[in-house]
């Protein structure tokens, strides 16, 4: 295709560049999510009735459609950056919250027992029995929170160019250049592969102990007898 | 508070409840969106999520199509999707549909595979035939999960449903869009918290299907 990768300069940057760019505004506020998860779903762990209302909380905030959400946040902090990844990470909150919560309630109630006999405290169990139990479902929840991130960056393209690769699809119509539009999201579709694949990766090289190969198919029943109450029904 | 605020600005001007740009109108439309384009992704998703599930074939290649769908921005989708077909409802239904037929998928062929075998095998050693096996029997066990898939897929069109506005369709991103060109963020906060109204009723709706369809028994299991 002809100037496939021809970017009109009013974007400032060049193809790299913008993907340097977007994976940054993508990828921080998943990791800044990450950070701020991990407490709030150990306190929804420990006190059992916190959990419902900040469920209840988090899926209000993740129908709050994106660009309603940058366009709120403009008064506050401007068209920058991080006006597009506030949102983000509110989302990236909303789906590893439970993807965690679920995820070190897993863990079986004789191996906690078993690291408090071995005189494990409080800190050391979590950190290295809870959090590595955990890490698979953790992960899954990463993978979710990274594809929707890298997708939702390019939605910060309609409070002026702020969307990375997005402002590709701005150009696109602006100039009436169709394959800036598949430029943009073949890439953000390999960006969001490759990503999900680094994170496979690391689920492996941080579950060394599961079977590989077949591990999704016999892990998935075997979570689901160790908690009777379907928790997936209702919520 | 600011944002509070401005709804209550928007909703308490009565200009905002009546006509083609009126609160009513605009709900309809969003909900129009959000049917149809549950509709279509949920007779892509179902149908092939049921059988996968019941033969337990195909598992690796559901998950690539699912993550590959996933990667898929919606609104790079839907620009790309006006510029190649034009103004219209079908570049907004396609990328709702990428977006909605995932999790679907993923959750009915989850659902189905992780019934118990044991009534499976004691149905078919009645001789059921597999059709009326998956029909009567992993389908009711399975309802609460294949639920809750359509319910995550429901509420991601909802809020994703406003991009419509972006190519000048209705909907409740009306505002939200128009309010962004217009400065008025009153009209954003409004339209923002009329999606996620009409998101928590989502949940109420499915949360009231869960009631009746899923039988007793496999709810209290």
């Amino acid at each position: 295709m002809n100037g496939f990768f021809d970017i009109p300069s009013d974007l400032q940057h060049s193809w790299t560049g913008l993907i340097g760019l977007h994976l940054r505004e993508a990828l921080l506020p998943v990791a800044a999510g990450l950070l701020l998860a991990l407490p709030i779903a150990q306190l929804c762990v420990r006190f059992r009735r916190l959990y419902p209302p900040v469920l209840g909380v988090t899926t209000v905030l993740y129908a709050v459609p994106s660009l309603a959400f940058f366009v709120v946040l403009i008064d506050y902090t401007g068209q920058t950056e991080l006006t597009v990844m506030i949102p983000l990470a509110v989302y990236g909150l909303v789906v590893l919250i439970p993807a965690i919560v679920d995820g070190v309630r897993s863990v079986p109630r004789e191996t906690l027992a078993a690291a408090t006999a071995m005189g494990f405290g409080p800190v050391r169990r979590y950190l290295q029995v809870q959090l590595p139990i955990a890490a698979p479902a953790i992960i899954a929840g990463l993978r979710v929170a990274t594809a929707s991130s890298i997708s939702l960056v390019s939605v910060g393209a309609l409070i002026g160019n702020q969307g990375a690769l997005g402002n590709l699809l701005a150009a696109a119509q602006k100039y009436d250049r169709p394959e800036l539009a598949v430029n943009a999201v073949l890439t953000m579709a390999v960006l969001a592969i490759l990503c999900d694949a680094a994170l496979v990766l690391l689920r492996t090289l941080l579950t060394p102990w599961m079977p590989r190969g077949t591990r999704e198919r016999r892990a998935k029943p075997a979570v689901r007898r160790e908690r009777p109450e379907p928790e997936g029904a209702v919520r | 508070m600011n944002v509070l605020n401005f709804v209550h600005a928007f909703f308490s001007d009565g200009a905002h409840w009546q006509g083609y740009d009126g609160i009513p109108q605009r709900l309809l439309e969003h909900v129009r969106y959000t049917l149809l384009a549950l509709a279509l992704a949920a007779a892509v998703g179902l149908p092939v999520g049921l059988l996968t599930g019941h033969t337990g074939r195909g598992g690796n290649a559901l998950a690539f199509v699912a993550n590959a769908a996933r990667a898929l921005p919606s609104f790079g989708l839907l620009v790309l999707a006006v510029l190649l077909i034009g103004f219209g409802l079908l570049p907004v239904m396609i990328p709702l549909v990428v977006l909605a037929v995932p999790p679907i998928l993923v959750t009915t062929y989850e659902a189905v595979r992780s019934v118990d075998p044991s009534p499976v095998d004691a149905a078919r050693g009645m001789g059921m035939h597999e059709s009326r096996i998956l029909l009567r029997v992993e389908l009711p066990v399975a309802l609460p999960l294949i639920l809750s898939g359509l319910r995550s897929a429901a509420i991601q069109i909802v809020s994703t449903a406003t991009i419509a506005a972006y190519v000048s369709l209705g909907g409740l991103g009306r505002y939200i869009v128009d309010g962004l060109y217009q400065r008025d963020y009153e009209k954003v906060v409004g339209g923002a918290t009329l999606v996620a109204v009409l998101a928590l009723l989502t949940l109420a709706v499915f949360w009231a299907a869960g009631r009746l369809a899923v039988s007793p028994g496999v709810r209290r299991r």
